[in-house]
């Protein structure tokens, strides 16, 4: 089999394209840069030169506002200059095909590619067919990844818990459909997670999930029990009245974390989100907006987290 | 007429088990003899097979040759000059063509086409239902009088499963063979890798192993019930392979094959999304290719076909879903199926790539007793090398098996009794 394509010969993180397979202390290194960037984001003056020169271009084949926004937050506290490309809407409905609109982008001097894409695996083909000094991150493609997403949340996770060797975490929805939730639970069990739980309905988990190396629950209730940490997934709107579940009002009522479903977790625990959330769907807003939900400090975490591995990356490079 | 001397190779014929060191003598296109020259034999062209095993040529069911209608990715030439580089002597192909082998006229031209090459025997499979809309039927005796030796409906689906009841009945009338692949659209659709871990944790949509195993039992009852010859394209899974032998043994008049491609590898090789890898169907897990190995030696499994579908290189360079299933396959058929036989005698490992196959076609069982057609595969069993773009004469040059070494290599072909193929 291929050498993991996101390492150099050296073992140094060339790519981030996904969270399966790289080492444990590449993940720490990347947390501990990115705690000293949170008090960088904190200051009067946000910005250090450490990517000054540097351009970062930001290719979403599949529109997002959020997620673009955040890289282009942290390429640009870090001094690097930020373009930013909607493909989904200009050159591939042209029928220019994946690999000539990167080379196009390549020609104009890009030092690093923020890649989202509806298709598993895409970033790996970009990240193939370019020379060795451009650095790729995948910013979410298909079902397969969403790597800065899941390091944001081990960040959250260690901000609030710190030793991951004790923690119980508990991933709840739609893990058949969700990059999130892969990158979760790759980020989870490479930092030594000893139980991580997934739970929903047959429907929404994928097969042979267990081999990832996590328990699957169908019942919330058991699922839920002793949980340190909760991590709630977004059910797309296309999923909810289908083959798959029936009504949004059912998946609340058999999946949906409200304030009473909460008191089966440990007191202290953390209610997590990736957002955009959808109220009344997969959380209660009680337990969105509640004492024990940290879902705002994971996008401010998660700007950091960027910054990190933008700064790793071009530091390496 | 061309008098061939294959002189002091191994002569290996599946038919017979037979596996000895001796000469063979062509005459007008057909087998004259083995060890002894007849009498008043002279040889206008003599092969020192020394070292090199000598064999029927290979049967192939399996093979897109895309013409008409897909030129792009290969050409009848370029492919039949691949066939028989690869010491295949017949193909089949399959009515997916554009538009579909569905008119006596497309058939006839089909098989103009490649007599006038010369090269590689082409046996077209014709269109079971008009344009494989999989509604109407195609007119199939009129497809069987123009050559074609059974019916297909490729890749499509039916429309519904009264098309499949009277595509067999009707068949079944006539005697004539229905090939089918066993896979419910409706499952497989829009998977593009095996529903399991690799799937699971690359995000690929998955086509589940029911995709198949529900068609196959679909298959095998209306099959009982209609009592048509019909045979299993590319089975995949383990449970389709022992549903097929209790069928097989129940007295079923079914026969099924399998791609060389799944006999060696599995999902786990996809890797890093080599879109090399996207077959359909797709790649399985370990445990369904030991299984199709296990039905091969038993008999269940009765062909190894190289499922030869040539994608350009703009069809593969893609992400995983988008890129378009097949694999080049004529050129590595005999490796990969030496290697499958491991430390098996050479002539049962080529059965199911002669004998097998000859009798799913209806075509005269491949054999080097005297009398036979002279289509004939002399190759060297030992020599290894290196799957590559430039050693392959096929236009298509994507596989999964792209840098493996392999052994064994065809050295020279004859397609009755004429060398088409020397290296």
């Amino acid at each position: 089999m291929q050498r993991n394509p996101q390492l150099g010969e050296d073992g140094q993180l060339r790519h981030l394209l996904s969270i399966d397979g790289l080492p444990r202390d590449v993940l720490v290194n990347i947390l501990d840069t990115a705690r000293s960037f949170v008090s960088v984001t904190e200051r009067e003056v946000k910005k250090v030169p450490l990517l000054r020169g540097k351009s970062v271009f930001n290719v979403f084949f599949e529109p997002s506002t959020r997620t673009r926004t955040t890289f282009e937050i942290a390429a640009k506290r870090l001094s690097a200059d930020v373009i930013n490309l909607n493909v989904a809407t200009s050159s591939q409905t042209k029928g220019e095909s994946l690999l000539d609109t990167v080379a196009n982008l390549a020609a104009m001097q890009a030092d690093m590619f923020v890649v989202r894409h509806a298709s598993s695996g895409a970033p790996y083909l970009i990240a193939r067919h370019l020379s060795q000094d451009i650095h790729v991150i995948n910013a979410g493609d298909g079902r397969h990844a969403h790597p800065t997403q899941g390091l944001l949340d081990v960040y959250t996770i260690r901000h609030f818990k710190e030793d991951f060797t004790k923690l119980t975490v508990a991933i709840v929805g739609d893990l058949m459909h969700s990059r999130v939730a892969r990158s979760e639970i790759h980020a989870l069990t490479t930092l030594g997670v000893p139980e991580v739980r997934v739970i929903g309905p047959k429907t929404l988990i994928p097969p042979d999930v267990q081999k990832l190396g996590v328990h699957v629950h169908h019942d919330m209730a058991r699922g839920l029990r002793g949980a340190d940490v909760v991590m709630m997934l977004r059910l797309q709107n296309e999923r909810m009245n289908g083959a798959l579940l029936p009504s949004a009002q059912e998946y609340f009522k058999t999946y949906g974390l409200t304030p009473e479903r909460l008191l089966l977790a440990k007191p202290d625990a953390i209610v997590m989100h990736p957002g955009p959330m959808n109220r009344g769907v997969e959380i209660d807003s009680a337990v969105a907006d509640g004492r024990q939900s940290v879902i705002l400090p994971q996008v401010t975490f998660g700007i950091a987290v960027r910054m990190a591995v933008m700064a790793i990356l071009a530091g390496g490079g | 007429m061309v008098r061939v001397r294959i002189s002091n190779g191994r002569l290996v014929d599946p038919a017979s088990g037979r596996d000895e060191v001796g000469d063979l003598f062509v005459a007008d296109g057909a087998i004259v003899a083995s060890g002894r020259a007849p009498d008043g034999f002279t040889a206008d062209r003599v092969i020192d097979a020394t070292g090199l095993v000598v064999a029927p040529g290979l049967v192939d069911l399996g093979v897109r040759l895309r013409e008409p209608g897909f030129e792009y990715r290969a050409t009848l030439e370029s492919e039949l000059v691949a066939a028989a580089a690869g010491g295949i002597t017949s193909v089949a192909c399959p009515p997916d063509t554009d538009p579909p082998l569905d008119e006596p006229g497309l058939v006839e031209m089909l098989k103009r086409r490649a007599s006038s090459l010369a090269l590689t025997n082409v046996y077209p499979v014709g269109a079971l239902t008009r344009s494989l809309g999989g509604e109407r039927l195609a007119e199939m005796m009129e497809l069987a009088e123009a050559g074609c030796v059974a019916f297909s409906q490729a890749d499509a689906p039916f429309a519904d499963l009264t098309v499949l009841l009277r595509a067999l009945q009707y068949a079944a009338t006539f005697d004539l063979a229905v090939w089918l692949r066993p896979e419910d659209s409706a499952l497989a659709s829009r998977g593009v890798a095996h529903e399991g871990e690799v799937a699971t944790r690359l995000g690929l949509p998955g086509i589940p192993s029911l995709a198949e195993t529900v068609a196959i039992a679909t298959i095998l009852l209306v099959a009982r019930e209609t009592g048509a010859r019909v045979h299993l394209c590319r089975i995949s899974t383990a449970r389709g392979v022992s549903m097929v032998r209790e069928a097989k043994a129940d007295g079923v008049p079914v026969t099924c094959d399998v791609s060389a491609n799944h006999v060696h590898l599995s999902e786990m090789d996809i890797g890093f999304f080599d879109s090399n890898c996207r077959l359909s169907p797709p790649l399985r897990h370990p445990r369904d290719r030991d299984a199709l190995v296990a039905g091969l030696v038993d008999g269940t499994i009765d062909a190894i076909c190289s499922d030869h579908t040539p994608v350009d290189e703009d069809g593969k360079d893609l992400p995983f879903s988008e890129a378009e299933p097949g694999a080049t396959g004529l050129e590595l058929l005999l490796p990969l199926t030496i290697k499958w036989g491991g430390g098996r005698p050479l002539p049962e490992v080529l059965r199911p790539v002669t004998v097998g196959p000859a009798r799913v076609l209806g075509i005269p069982a491949p054999t080097l007793d005297a009398g036979a057609r002279a289509d004939l595969c002399v190759f060297d069993p030992s020599l290894w090398w290196r799957v590559e773009p430039s050693a392959l004469r096929s236009q298509g040059k994507n596989t999964p098996h792209l840098g493996y070494e392999l052994q064994g290599r065809a050295c020279y072909t004859l397609v009755s009794g004429q060398v088409v193929f020397e290296r």
